[in-house]
């Protein structure tokens, strides 16, 4: 599904990533930690095509296409999903509108009928529910005044109603509380299935206890520096990242 | 995706057509003589040519302001033509208007024929200088309710036109409002009795068409004690390469307990990229609250015009009156905007409530000017304002003028402002989603307009959002 050979890349001139290489087949979860500045945030961002982050070498490739060619919209309609570690507030933008706008564009894009306000509405608290979010929060602006758990749900909704091909999931699991933490572990599990597969970037092996990996990658001065199942997520949490930064 | 977004900035004033039609138009130039034929072609009474007279004289001694944040050579007001009707006039009934006029307004979106009308809504037609169909006349006339062309409101209702006009914009209020007072041609006059809800909005619609003319039209809404008007105006004009200048008056009158909600989506041609055609409006309105508690609201959302001059303003003269306004102004392209309000407070208890949103993109320059005035009689009068620019690009201009006179102890005036730009992370996340860039600035903006659209009557409301998309189309990248 996709495959990054040799990736390097730099932001604001200075190399961020240098040489990275990850393959992963549908259905996989893929986890990827890493110590502060190794290059996590850099791989979702580049994946997705955000702005002033500059290619200098490598490719990637999804599902046959060169997804670096790509534009932002149109890596999204191709069913690449970046869940925000800062989520953005757009002010006066009602939630649900701008929900229903994504589905439809996706929909359009792939010449199928648009979903109308009440088919949407019915969707939409289907997936409301397995997050256990309130309906309030169809109605408020687009992670306008959200607490930081609240935007975080929010993104994991979008998921749900996108369902993307490959969800990356960027430090979602950062300034959760536990109960929050679950919530965002269901939502994923839920779309967890033999064709879509997952990046989840983290700092904290707490979350793949409850978003089960199928492999653990350790990113450090912007290489993958060593793969393994998930039981290696256990051993970082106990060693911390000191002894493969050395090896790095 | 390239070719979209070309096709896209390429469909850019979707009103811009011209209509073949005969009109009778008289020749450039304004002297006396020239508003005597305006007069006697409408078959006006004798106050009303004797009130234009003076207003020309007064005219004659203005000079033309140059305070506004707007920049354009000077006019030459003997260049213009100050009178353009379609040939044929005056229609009885919509079977006697010109097809093709007709057709225009179809082709608007506004169709005048019974059977396609436009449920709940009462429309006055106004082509060039003239108004050529007013529909649901009998509905309204049952309750009461004159709405009618300024024309008919001279020869049916010459007493109510006599009392109340030039009451709250006299002849020499300003450069513009004097040139109107002596040449205008046509425009609404409303009147709602008293104790009347008026049964359906009601609605003016402004085409301009003719070459090298001045559209002067003057409103008179006269809302007497306890009734209660919402009304909206349209405005649309073909793309010509020649500006054209527009100098409207309204003036408002609300007596006790009577409440006018005003909305204004102004759509005039805004000229072109390189600044070239447009329409000059240069517009006059203010409402007065004659008496206690009556309230006057203003809601406009302008998005044409190549400038705009315009301070819809409220006298809140009446004890425990309110003044609203709500705007919306976008400057894009070689646009220029000086638009805001007055609100002077004269009664006891009076309250304003003042929200303005200007959008500024390409290389459009906004500027809100405002004036907040208690008087000394003001006892407890409160003003709220809350004023945000939100900027697209890096060529376009945002400008604040906000003056506050404060004569009364009692008074509280707040004032907020904020001056924001669509965020490249707004713009990335919403293309994260799979928006194209283009549909995301359109979200953006109309999320910042969301608290003036909501004021909107309910189809205006999405009416405003689409212009202000398609207004925006080829802003940005």
């Amino acid at each position: 599904m996709l495959a990054i050979k040799d990736l390097h890349v730099n932001v604001a001139g200075k190399p961020i990533l240098k040489g990275l290489n990850l393959t992963i087949n549908p259905g996989e979860v893929h986890a990827v930690m890493g110590p502060n500045g190794a290059g996590k945030s850099t791989l979702g961002n580049v994946l997705s095509g955000r702005e002033g982050y500059e290619v200098i070498k490598g490719s990637v490739e999804f599902n046959g296409q060169d997804l670096l060619a790509l534009s932002p919209q149109e890596r999204a309609l191709a069913g690449v999903f970046l869940a925000f570690q800062y989520p953005v507030e757009i002010p006066g933008v009602n939630n649900t509108y701008f929900l229903r706008a994504a589905v439809n564009n996706l929909l359009k894009s792939r010449g199928e009928a648009e979903i109308d306000a009440v088919d949407f509405m019915t969707l939409v608290q289907e997936k409301l529910k397995l997050l256990h979010m309130d309906k309030k929060f169809l109605n408020r602006g687009v992670n306008e005044g959200f607490s930081g758990g609240e935007k975080k749900r929010n993104e994991v909704l979008q998921m749900l109603l996108l369902e993307p091909k490959l969800g990356i999931l960027d430090e979602t699991d950062s300034g959760l509380d536990i109960d929050a933490l679950q919530m965002v572990a269901k939502g994923v599990n839920h779309l967890r299935d033999s064709a879509r597969s997952f990046i989840v970037i983290t700092h904290y092996q707490r979350l793949l206890n409850y978003i089960v990996p199928d492999y653990v990658h350790v990113l450090a001065e912007g290489k993958i520096v060593k793969s393994g199942a998930k039981e290696l997520a256990l051993e970082l949490e106990e060693k911390g990242y000191g002894w493969l930064e050395e090896q790095a | 995706m390239d070719k979209s977004l070309k096709q896209l900035a390429e469909q850019e004033y979707e009103y811009g057509f011209i209509t073949n039609i005969e009109s009778e138009t008289l020749p450039p130039g304004l002297n006396e003589d020239v508003i005597r034929e305006i007069s006697k072609r409408k078959g006006e009474p004798d106050f009303m040519l004797q009130w234009r007279l003076e207003a020309y004289g007064k005219w004659l001694q203005m000079k033309e302001p140059e305070w506004a944040h707007v920049h354009y050579p000077k006019i030459d007001f003997q260049a213009l033509s100050y009178y353009s009707a379609p040939k044929k006039k005056s229609a009885q009934s919509l079977d006697e208007v010109d097809p093709e006029i007709l057709d225009t307004y179809n082709k608007l979106g506004i169709p005048l024929e019974e059977q396609k009308m436009l449920e709940g809504v009462a429309i006055d037609a106004v082509f060039d200088s003239v108004s050529v169909a007013t529909t649901f006349k009998d509905k309204l006339a049952e309750a009461g309710v004159i709405f009618c062309s300024m024309s008919e409101a001279l020869r049916e209702h010459p007493e109510l036109v006599q009392k109340y006009l030039g009451t709250v914009v006299p002849q020499g209020d300003n450069f513009y409002a004097a040139l109107n007072s002596a040449v205008f041609s046509d425009g609404s006059f409303v009147y709602i009795p008293k104790n009347t809800r008026c049964p359906m909005e009601l609605s003016t619609y402004f085409r301009i068409n003719q070459a090298k003319t001045g559209q002067f039209e003057r409103t008179l809404l006269v809302a007497d004690e306890g009734s209660y008007v919402s009304y909206l105006e349209g405005c649309t004009a073909p793309m010509r390469d020649e500006n054209q200048l527009h100098a409207a008056v309204v003036e408002i009158v609300a007596l006790k307990d009577a409440t006018v909600k005003y909305s204004t989506v102004q759509n005039w041609y805004p000229g072109d990229k390189q600044g070239k055609g447009g329409i000059y409006n240069f517009v006059t309105k203010r409402g007065a609250c004659r008496g206690a508690n009556s309230k006057i609201s203003w809601t406009q959302v302008e998005t044409g015009s190549a400038i705009t001059w315009k301070y819809p303003s409220v006298i809140l003269q009446g004890d425990n009156s309110v003044g609203e306004f709500y705007s919306v102004a976008l400057a894009s392209k070689m646009q220029q905007a000086d638009t805001g309000t007055k609100m002077i407070h004269i009664g006891k208890n009076t309250t304003s409530t003042i929200i303005s949103k200007g959008i500024s993109a390409m290389k459009g320059q906004n500027a809100y000017r405002g004036l907040v005035r208690m008087m000394p009689t003001a006892e407890n009068a409160r003003n709220y304002t809350q004023c945000d620019s939100l900027l697209l690009g890096h060529e376009c201009g945002a400008h604040t003028f906000p003056y506050m006179e404060v004569k009364n102890k009692t008074a509280q005036v707040e004032h907020e402002a904020t001056t924001s730009k669509v965020s490249d992370d707004q713009l990335f996340y919403l293309m994260q989603r799979g928006l194209s860039e283009e549909d995301a600035v359109a979200m953006i903006v109309n999320g910042f307009c969301k608290r003036v659209f909501k004021e909107l009557p309910m189809e205006f409301a999405v009416e405003a959002q689409k212009l202000m998309e398609v207004s925006l189309e080829g802003a940005i990248g």
